[in-house]
């Protein structure tokens, strides 16, 4: 059911949508894999919050999902946040975005 | 009071086991995601047991006790577990705080000081117990907690850039505080030379690194290396780098730097730049084999499937080795001659000889992280 959510703001026709192709299946397992492994590194494998700040649905509801989208590319400078536009399209960032808004609520 | 005698009887009469395992072999290993432990043995290349139920064990770290009997295990949700190597089995858990990023034991053993991100501070526990000994809030999130002799512990605050002198040795409960301003913008990590002299803080707000002579009478913080990498752009840090383990090699230092990928040298005695190896990513851990002939590497994604050996003469990459994806931490035997290896993404270990570097084993683990083998008990900042 969330899964089925996650494909709406591309269908929509958002900024990001135009932005580079849909995320595959299997590109989506490796994201998700990345998000928990190497954003747990900071943010906890539970989104809970570490040396980075807490990012569960909770504490990201309301939020701009194309604000968090450029955060993650372009990280926050100044801060321990980096950019990882170099390792991710806009289309795979927004799908990043999306889901920590939203699936990760069924999580543990 | 009757049954101990009888049991103690029985013991002493049960014919001696085939198997008998002792402390100095054995090893702890993180699981982070499952959030349990392998009990492993070095000698025999295997895990032993697996203990559960330990809660979120990301950036998960382990101290020993000082007879190598008890494995205390920090997880990033708060919990400290004593776990007994010789039962195999937990001895004790408490949640102890919120966010918690490492721990140190004292060099008496009788003290466990845990770091905390949420609420921000150290708190130390008794060590048989697991009771709650002291709070020292910091207002700020704590980094590179170890033992410093004489019953203290060192810690750095990230947001605020002090380090924390806790001196437990008159009164436990309430330790004599020395705070060192200006240690640098945000502390990311921490260590305690190996003879308990030196607190260098690295710095990730900053550049450069912070040193601490704790054998001078009124210790000061110095800074060195002030200008690292000043005239060349920053990478990206995707994951920080880590500083305890990293140890004197003959007579300098080898450190990660960050936002470069180089590994820097350092001269021990003037605390200059001695030399830097380009590296394949950027460096987590640089540690020296045990005979300090060598300095093994792993990097952050996505170099991670990687790991490069360079030599402690030459300063040059000797081996580029890849174990595969997720290489998150590297643990030598106690005198260096094979090393383990977590390969998270593969979900195993792999056990390495240091002189042929080719691969003599295997262990399976479910997203290994960090190995933590018992040899730690007996040394300093660990």
């Amino acid at each position: 059911m969330a899964r089925a959510l996650l494909i709406l703001p591309f269908l929509a026709g958002g900024a990001m949508a135009a932005a580079g192709p849909m995320v595959t299946p299997e590109r989506q397992a490796a994201l998700e894999h990345m998000v928990t492994q190497d954003c747990g590194s900071c943010h906890g494998l539970t989104m809970r919050g570490g040396l980075g700040t807490p990012i569960t649905p909770a504490d990201l509801a309301g939020r701009d999902p194309d604000g968090l989208a450029e955060i993650i590319l372009d990280g926050i400078p100044g801060t321990a946040m980096p950019p990882w536009r170099p390792l991710l399209t806009e289309a795979e960032a927004r799908w990043i975005a999306d889901w920590l808004m939203t699936v990760k609520e069924d999580r543990p | 009071m009757r049954a101990l005698p009888l049991a103690a009887a029985l013991l002493l009469a049960a014919p001696v086991s085939a198997e008998v395992y002792t402390t100095g072999e054995l090893g702890v290993v993180i699981e982070r995601a499952a959030g349990s432990v392998l009990i492993v043995s070095h000698t025999r290349r295997a895990a032993l047991a697996r203990i559960e139920g330990l809660g979120d064990l990301s950036h998960a770290s382990v101290t020993f006790s000082p007879d190598q009997r008890f494995a205390y295990v920090f997880g990033r949700d708060g919990g400290l577990t004593k776990i007994d190597l010789t039962t195999q089995t937990i001895a004790n858990r408490v949640i102890q705080g919120g966010n918690a990023i490492g721990g140190a034991i004292s060099d008496d053993g009788r003290l466990v000081a845990v770091s905390n991100y949420e609420p921000g501070g150290v708190k130390v526990f008794d060590a048989d117990t697991l009771e709650l000994v002291a709070d020292i809030p910091m207002e700020s999130k704590t980094v590179g907690l170890a033992d410093v002799p004489g019953s203290r512990f060192i810690v750095s605050t990230w947001d605020s850039g002090q380090a924390w002198l806790l001196d437990h040795s008159a009164d436990p409960a309430n330790p004599e505080i020395t705070v060192f301003e200006n240690v640098g913008a945000n502390p990311y990590d921490a260590l305690v030379t190996g003879d308990g002299r030196t607190y260098i803080v690295g710095l990730f707000g900053e550049k450069g690194l912070t040193a601490i002579d704790l054998w001078a009478d009124d210790p000061q913080p110095v800074r060195f290396l002030p200008d690292y990498g000043k005239d060349e752009p920053d990478l990206p840090v995707y994951k920080m780098p880590h500083l305890q383990g990293w140890t004197l090699a003959g007579d300098s230092f080898a450190l990660p730097a960050v936002g470069l990928h180089q590994l820097l040298w350092v001269d021990a005695a003037t605390l200059t730049e001695s030399g830097r190896t380009d590296l394949h990513g950027q460096p987590v851990f640089a540690l020296a084999r045990p005979d300090q002939r060598e300095i093994w590497v792993n990097f952050a994604p996505p170099d991670n499937d990687t790991v490069q050996v360079i030599d402690t003469m030459t300063h040059e990459v000797i081996q580029t080795l890849t174990p595969g994806p997720g290489v998150l931490h590297m643990e030598f035997t106690p005198r260096g001659r094979e090393v383990w290896l977590s390969v998270r993404d593969e979900n195993r270990i792999e056990i390495r000889d240091t002189r042929t570097y080719e691969v003599i084993g295997e262990v399976e683990a479910q997203a290994p992280s960090g190995i933590f083998f018992t040899d730690r008990a007996y040394r300093l900042g660990l």
